[in-house]
């Protein structure tokens, strides 16, 4: 569908995109996930065409699109602060895209199709409305529609929910994945929200400065993170620092600078390696006694955080440095006495953590 | 002490409520009346009622012709030269020197307009740029003393108070818009008719009517590079009521004159309204 092929954008020395290899498939929903400054803004703003690749270049659809003009690409935006036409209603904004087309489209045909966009985005009846009249929410639908109604070839979202509050933003989430689904266009979002990016995407590219992470379906970025940064980028993670002692048939198994021993998921790796794993803190469960076959590390509770759903325990031990683990609140009735001060014992499960390469 | 909110409000609008009626609403006043009198037998002015002084208005046609054909055509050529300045400013040029060139364009203000008018008369009479294109063979021209000097001279004057409404309205067109009008097909030409051009509209309506209405009025111009052969009606109103000490006449073509005004700034409001300038949401003025 579209291909980044050793795209690279250089503002001065600031190297902003650093020879980004990608290919987007037909369809799909693409996230381009990371801080602000990662490049991941810089690497839309070159499909759409609003910035040239100082090297390498971008494909759509097979051809070369380096140096084309944002205004001859087939794909359109849906800008964060929406960008709409403050002289111009909602259905004029919907149609601005149309009535570019050259040969000319028919009036009639414009307004069936602003209609059915204005529908698809349930403002039937705002057509005639001004754009100052709409609230953020309903300013991000215009947007929405104004792009969609051109059929574009990739939909690009650039931060469009960063201004909705939290409760819109889960609606506005649900609705683009119901018009993507609608639609069948390949949807290309940049987001700084991972959680934005883990419900919605079908494979996410995270990227830090200015290159590719990883990129990966949301579960193989949070299951299996490629390094450090992702690890720590997505979720929350215990890093703890291990050498490797044995590998056989698919098994790995550490010792953690405590001493203790723990088996970690399959990985490419010789036994006496000096490694970092990490773990996520729901993978980690406490118990107020040592468990007969799952190995443990005492430590001591330094932090109870009450979330709602699960309680976030942060505990100390000597070498490991800080651990943190998250309890479901069924769980956390099968632990009396986990207050602050009391000493636990953080349970390890065979074959969780993973093995991080150098970042 | 303490004062009631009314009280305060009288206290805060006192001064320029005051100086509203005093300068603004009395003046007005008394030129009606006037205008309605008689000149005295060794001048100024007479009370009377009477028509004499409007029946007479057409004695100084040239002085109306002049103001109504110079000050709108003054104002449309301050209008482009200004437009195409406003533009580069502040949408093309190198954000590092905007202010040096926005200096560069109100340094030369910070002389006195007399002066620089002189500096025209120079410019525009026989050894000034007349003498060069005979020297170049272009012909022999006379520049100074006719309307195209004159036209020279308020366009010169003017143009700033056309050029920052419009500049102003220029620099807060936010760039995004220029880019979605590009993401969605429109090459640079037409986003600049169709974005560009209509934002900036209540900046050409503020600029163009600030301009308009001082130079209906305008004297001093017209008196120097026009050299009393071509004159506005503030010459005439000089001349009425300093030379011929004809208060009531003079009195009669300043009330005709501002009657002049509110009929083409109504309509101008009228145009600019049907032309979608005068929006809520862009606000005009």
């Amino acid at each position: 569908m579209a291909e980044f092929i050793g795209t690279t954008k250089r503002y001065g020395t600031v190297l902003a995109a650093d020879r980004l290899n990608l290919a987007i498939r037909r369809g799909e929903f693409l996230s381009f996930l990371g801080p602000s400054g990662c490049g991941k803004t810089t690497a839309l703003r070159m499909l759409a065409g609003f910035e040239t690749p100082s090297d390498g270049t971008i494909l759509i659809d097979g051809v070369e699109v380096g140096a084309m003009p944002a205004y001859r690409r087939p794909v359109n935006m849906v800008f964060q602060n929406y960008a709409l036409f403050p002289h111009l209603t909602v259905a004029e904004n919907v149609a601005y895209g149309l009535r570019q087309r050259r040969p000319r489209v028919a009036r009639e045909d414009i307004a069936t199709r602003v209609a059915r966009a204005l529908d698809m985005v349930r403002l039937g009846d705002f057509g005639p409305r001004r754009i100052w009249q709409m609230s953020g929410g309903q300013q991000q639908r215009v947007a929405l529609a104004r792009a969609i109604v051109n059929e574009p070839k990739i939909l690009l979202l650039d931060e469009p929910m960063a201004a909705l509050d939290a409760k819109l933003r889960a609606e506005m989430q649900v609705e683009l994945l119901n018009l993507q689904r609608q639609l069948g266009i390949t949807f290309v979002l940049v987001t700084h929200d991972q959680q934005e990016a883990l419900s919605m995407s079908d494979r996410i590219c995270l990227m830090g400065k200015g290159r590719i992470a990883q990129i990966g379906t949301p579960r193989e970025l949070y299951d299996r993170p490629a390094n450090r940064y992702v690890a720590s980028f997505i979720g929350r993670a215990n890093l703890l620092p291990a050498t490797v002692r044995g590998v056989a048939d698919g098994r790995v198994v550490v010792t953690l600078a405590s001493g203790d021993q723990v088996e970690v998921a399959a990985a490419e790796t010789v036994p006496g390696t000096a490694v970092e794993i990490a773990i996520r803190p729901e993978s980690l469960s406490l118990s107020p006694h040592p468990v007969e076959g799952t190995p443990s590390v005492p430590a001591v509770i330094t932090n109870r955080i009450f979330l709602g759903e699960h309680i976030e325990f942060q505990l100390t031990h000597p070498v490991l440095g800080v651990l943190q683990v998250m309890v479901p609140r069924q769980t956390e009735r099968m632990l009396p006495g986990a207050d602050v001060g009391a000493t636990f014992h953080v349970l390890w499960d065979r074959g969780l953590g993973q093995i991080l390469a150098e970042d | 002490m303490a004062l009631s909110n009314r009280q305060a409000r009288w206290l805060l609008l006192g001064p320029a409520g005051l100086w509203y009626a005093m300068l603004l609403v009395l003046p007005l006043a008394v030129v009606l009346v006037y205008s309605f009198g008689e000149r005295g037998a060794a001048g100024g002015y007479q009370p009377a009622f009477t028509l004499a002084q409007y029946a007479n208005l057409a004695t100084r046609w040239t002085a109306f012709k002049n103001t109504l054909m110079l000050a709108p055509l003054g104002t449309v050529a301050a209008l482009l030269i200004a437009y195409p300045l406003a533009y580069f400013l502040a949408v093309r040029v190198n954000p590092r020197w905007r202010t040096l060139l926005l200096v560069l364009v109100i340094v030369p203000f910070w002389t006195s307009i007399l002066i620089r008018s002189y500096a025209w008369i120079f410019l525009l009479g026989g050894r000034g740029i007349p003498a060069l294109l005979a020297d170049l063979g272009l012909g022999d021209w006379r520049l100074i003393n006719t309307p195209f000097a004159v036209l020279v001279g308020i366009v010169y004057g003017y143009m700033p108070l056309m050029f920052f409404p419009i500049y102003v309205s220029l620099e807060k067109l936010d760039r995004k818009l220029l880019e979605a009008a590009s993401d969605l097909g429109s090459p640079p030409w037409r986003s600049f008719v169709q974005v560009t051009l209509p934002l900036s509209l209540p900046g050409v309506a503020t600029g163009s009517m600030l301009v308009f209405i001082l130079l209906m009025g305008e004297y001093l111009i017209p008196q120097m590079l026009g050299g009393g052969k071509v004159f506005f009606v503030g010459n005439a109103l000089v001349d009425l009521f300093l030379q011929s000490r004809n208060w009531a006449f003079g009195s009669a073509m300043s009330v005709t004159l501002v009657a002049v005004m509110l009929v083409v700034v109504t309509l101008y409001m009228r145009f600019l309204k049907r032309i979608g300038a005068a929006r809520e949401d862009v606000g005009l003025m």
